[in-house]
């Protein structure tokens, strides 16, 4: 079946529209101009009177980044060679469908406020995210050894030297990601500079909340200068000495053998009642929960769609000009670099408690990158000789020329905003996370693990027909976005 | 005016094509480009387009087509320079009648009579000649730099088709590939041969034969 790209976007038209009227988007905040000024104001005038703590918090940030990424990045090298059996590979898409939040939600029931905690919920996912491409990698790897050499042999000489510049360009990628994770890891109370931020935006200190965005931005923009690959080992034998030294509240014993025992369902535990059980997760829970993250998805997407048709065009010279085009990549990098979810919380501080912090959040934060990645293709487009300028260009030209790509990314980018959509709920927006959240407060691990069942199989569902769909349209939609990028860029 | 290369070297980048070129083109020439592939045709045709000024029609030797965008877009665009960007958004999404009705008079010169709501994508390589010939034709001026602008049709409607681009503009220049269509068609023949022009000369003084020459 081919499916032509107009016909997908009628499809997701009618979508958004349903989404729309099953939403909640009032700002709840009576006056979100004010917070938004106090905000500005911070902004203007970031506050730095505390060096230590804000020193501290930035460099457990990537103390954090460094360890779960190289954990993840070993983990993966490990298995990326057995990625080809069943078993490995369902490990693998089970261990990466579970968002990191949510890992270290589940970890601190076990190793608690511990470093391990951060490593882990940062390494597990990766792990299997780096199996999978570094599996891939190695299968698109020349292999210049004569057959009849051994498995092993072949794989040491041929296949991983053979792979090993593009995983480097990808382990610089996830890095980038680890950081933001790491970043984001601090809502849940590891000390990083999420933590910071948060604090101080709930005490309203929005001139220290600012210094924490910018040590943030300072931090992940020019990543790949100071990056440098023969310092790798320095940076990551710091962090584990940093992490290493880094006091924590003691676990009590026996953590693990009582989450174990906790994970159990309750009626198996108790001997009590299945209906009960099932309706008060599935009926009370998850199914409210679903319609609100695949709601806040679909308006993200539509939102993020729109944005990077405008925005797009606003990265291109022959359309911007030079000068322009500088201002907008400096806006889009921003908006990309930081992570969905703090821009969830601070929009949450602006408006209130509704879906519009989320919608918003998500929608720019996808959107930015899915207008930096057409605006980097737009580059490449051939023109005529006599090819148009300014935004009769970008109109009549490279978005005709592009607009399958354009809609091969953003079902690229659906997938993701899904997982995304079920994390904000984490803030206290009613998607999945909320859910997962209140059974995490309430020790019910039973029923977050129910939870996490269903994200995760929506999650699946969602990547299936955005699959479906971009082999449907057929043509240029194989792409392989992540980590295929030179410069600073994120994806 | 008058187009002018004298002693110059083209080429693409640091490769040089064609050394030392030296070419005048009067208005009210009939010019056909002429060689094996490879030789340097459309660098010449290229770098003569570079130096041309008043108002002047391209059609590209790939059409330069939008394929996401109908036939009616794809001929309008020749006269997107005429217009403001707020306009001619409007144009790409909701044209006039009168934009319409201007693009199916062409469209019916070229043979492509109803054809303006098609997406390009969905025509056969001949009938994308065409749109490439109507927007040049639409878009008029003093000069058309063609490369190979009838290579897909057959010589009959090659022949009317190119009788009515060169009959929209004073000059013309076009890469050919048919001699008979250069003999044609043309009222003067540059030959381009092992990195130079080789043969410079009114049509009415060559025949067949010699243009053959250049292939061989």
């Amino acid at each position: 079946m081919t499916l032509r790209a107009r016909d997908v976007c009628a499809g997701f038209a009618v979508l958004t529209a349903v989404a729309f009227v099953l939403a909640d988007l009032s700002a709840v905040r009576p006056d979100p101009w004010l917070t938004l000024a106090a905000m500005g104001r911070g902004l203007l005038s970031p506050d730095f009177s505390d060096p230590g703590g804000l020193a501290r918090a930035t460099g457990l940030t990537l103390a954090f980044a460094f360890c779960g990424v190289a954990f993840g990045a070993v983990a993966g090298l490990i298995l990326a060679p057995v990625y080809h059996r069943a078993p490995v590979r369902w490990l693998c898409v089970s261990v990466r469908a579970v968002h990191e939040l949510f890992w270290a939600l589940l970890l601190l029931n076990v190793t608690g406020l511990s470093p391990l905690t951060g490593v882990l919920a940062i390494g597990l996912p990766y792990a299997g995210i780096f199996a999978k491409v570094f599996a891939e990698y190695m299968e698109e790897a020349p292999d210049p050894v004569p057959p009849g050499v051994g498995g092993a042999v072949a794989l040491l000489w041929g296949r991983l030297p053979g792979s090993l510049p593009q995983m480097r360009t990808y382990t610089l990628y996830r890095l980038e990601c680890g950081l933001r994770s790491s970043a984001v890891l601090g809502f849940v109370g590891l000390p990083t500079l999420g933590f910071q931020l948060e604090t101080y935006f709930r005490q309203a200190e929005y001139g220290a909340a600012a210094a924490c965005l910018l040590i943030f931005l300072a931090l992940i923009l020019p990543m790949r200068r100071w990056m440098i690959w023969r310092l790798a080992p320095l940076y990551l034998g710091a962090s584990i000495i940093a992490l290493t030294l880094l006091r924590h509240p003691p676990m009590g014993d026996g953590a693990l053998w009582r989450f174990l025992w906790d994970v159990v369902p309750a009626p198996v535990r108790t001997g009590g009642d299945w209906t009960g059980w099932l309706e008060r997760v599935f009926v009370d829970q998850a199914l409210p929960g679903a319609i609100a993250t695949l709601v806040v998805a679909q308006l993200a997407l539509a939102g993020a769609a729109l944005l990077a048709v405008v925005a797009f065009p606003m990265i291109v010279p022959r359309v911007a000009g030079r000068a322009g085009s500088w201002v907008g990549h400096g806006v889009l990098v921003v908006l990309r670099s930081l992570p969905e979810y703090m821009l969830a919380f601070v929009f949450l501080q602006v408006f209130g408690l509704s879906l519009l912090p989320a919608v918003l959040a998500l929608a720019l934060h996808n959107g930015a990158i899915i207008a930096h990645l057409m605006g980097r293709q737009a580059a490449d487009v051939p023109l005529r000789a006599d090819a148009a300028r300014g935004l009769t260009l970008a109109g009549w030209e490279l978005f005709p020329r592009l607009s399958g790509n354009f809609v091969a990314l953003c079902l690229y980018r659906w997938e993701i905003i899904v997982r995304e959509s079920a994390i904000v709920g984490l803030l206290g927006i009613a998607t999945l996370g909320f859910h997962i959240q209140t059974n995490v407060a309430e020790l019910r691990l039973d029923r977050v693990l129910a939870l996490l069942a269903v994200t995760i199989a929506i999650t699946l569902a969602i990547d299936a027909v955005s699959r479906r769909l971009r082999a449907a349209m057929g043509g240029g939609a194989v792409l392989r976005v992540e980590g295929r990028r030179g410069g600073q860029a994120t994806a | 005016m008058t187009l002018a290369l004298r002693s110059e070297t083209l080429g693409w980048g640091k490769e040089a094509v064609l050394r030392d070129v030296t070419l005048q083109i009067a208005d009210g020439e009939r010019v056909a480009l002429m060689g094996r592939s490879g030789v340097g045709k459309s660098t010449l045709l290229r770098a003569l387009h570079d130096r041309a000024d008043g108002r002047v029609a391209v059609v590209a030797q790939d059409h330069g087509l939008v394929d996401a965008l109908s036939v009616f877009h794809n001929v309008w665009m020749g006269r997107l320079d005429d217009f403001g960007a707020a306009r001619n958004l409007r144009t790409l999404i909701r044209p006039n009648t009168a934009e319409r009705r201007s693009v199916e008079e062409v469209l019916d010169r070229v043979g492509l009579t109803g054809l303006g709501r098609r997406p390009v994508a969905s025509l056969s390589g001949g009938q994308r000649q065409r749109v490439a010939l109507a927007r040049a034709m639409l878009r008029g001026g003093a000069t058309v730099f063609a490369d190979e602008p009838v290579s897909a049709l057959d010589p009959a409607q090659g022949d009317a088709l190119l009788l009515a681009l060169s009959g929209d503009f004073g000059t013309s220049i076009m890469v050919l590939h048919d001699t008979g269509q250069a003999l044609r068609s043309a009222t003067r023949i540059v030959g381009l041969k092992a990195g130079g022009i080789v043969l410079d000369a009114a049509t009415a003084d060559v025949d067949a034969a010699r243009l053959m020459e250049l292939y061989t």
